[in-house]
């Protein structure tokens, strides 16, 4: 399963990456198994390694997640009914499962879909990500591998598909400005929040079907 | 990173997921509301990968560094494997810090 070898990829760099700017091993895995989020983990972890404040992190990382709120409301009849299967299926809510189970349209199908998805991945992204750990400590100095190269690459590389979208690619592109411009004046991890405000150019033209919410695990 | 900030930031992520199943009935997300919290979350990431990319913090971070995120965003672009552009990106930085760019 192409999905899931990927999630294990990512997870290992996710891993060996925190353990780079300095963070214990067991602490990527805990923040794996936790938040099951790749993109906020990514997110907290390289605004705290930026010498930012953790209340900014998590801040952030809150935000980045909203987005599996109307993940919820549109699959959230496929969990199953009893409280456990909404509680574990509710932990399993990622990009990757709520696309799987939307994509079906029988609703048994759709179900099967979205715990087979969340399940595996859930394996796979944090088996990726304490093997990453493990052997990250074994990389030394993160200057002079260029693993804070590697950061911000990786998660250039999950927000690219979501850049397509002109709309959104100007709220981006406007808020990277206002990151970078305030930089120098404000503590690590604020600029990162404050360009939320470039959510101003966010204007959607015409009303065109997304077929995919969001591409950041 | 505290272990603290951890368990909040996944208490507060688990509410935002059990909330959708809970409401779904009650409830339905305008879809301008949706699409600016889908967006939302692409400007943070972006202003992250600019910040963490240009700067160390506080100034311009050095050209080696914004080499090597240039170099992994283009084997991005180009639909390479993720792994590739993570070590194409550290490999480029860590590169040009051996030939004495900084």
């Amino acid at each position: 399963m192409a999905v899931a070898l990927g999630a294990s990829v990512t997870g290992a760099s996710f891993g060996a990456i925190s353990v780079g700017s300095g963070l214990p091993w067991w602490m990527p895995v805990l923040m794996s198994v936790v938040i099951f989020a790749g993109g906020s983990q990514f997110m907290a972890v390289g605004i705290v390694a930026a010498g930012g404040s953790p209340a900014a992190a998590v801040l952030a990382g809150l935000v980045l997640n909203a987005r599996h709120l109307p993940f919820g409301l549109a699959v959230g009849h496929v969990l199953g009914n009893g409280w456990l299967a909404r509680v574990v299926g509710s932990h399993l809510m990622i990009d990757e499962s709520t696309a799987f189970a939307m994509s079906q349209r029988d609703p048994a199908r759709a179900r099967a879909a979205y715990w087979a998805c969340g399940v595996s991945l859930f394996v796979t992204w944090n088996v990726g990500v304490l093997i990453g750990a493990l052997a990250g400590q074994a990389l030394g100095d993160p200057m002079t591998f260029g693993l804070d190269a590697a950061f911000p690459a990786a998660m250039l590389a999950l927000t690219l598909p979501a850049l397509k979208d002109a709309a959104t690619r100007n709220a981006a592109l406007t808020g990277a400005v206002i990151a970078l411009a305030t930089t120098p004046f404000l503590p690590a991890g604020m600029p990162v929040l404050l360009a939320l405000a470039g959510l101003v150019a966010f204007r959607t033209t015409t009303k065109k079907e997304e077929p995919c919410p969001s591409p950041q695990s | 990173m505290p272990v603290t900030a951890v368990l909040i930031l996944g208490a507060g992520t688990f509410l935002i997921r059990f909330a959708g199943p809970l409401l779904r009935n009650r409830f339905t997300l305008p879809d301008k509301v949706r699409d600016v919290i889908s967006a939302s979350a692409t400007v943070l990431l972006l202003a992250l990968v600019a910040v963490s990319a240009l700067t160390n913090g506080k100034q311009f971070g050095g050209w080696a560094l914004a080499a090597g995120v240039l170099v992994g965003g283009l084997a991005a672009w180009r639909k390479l494997p993720f792994v590739a552009v993570i070590v194409l990106a550290a490999a480029t930085t860590a590169g040009l810090r051996f030939l004495g760019v900084s």
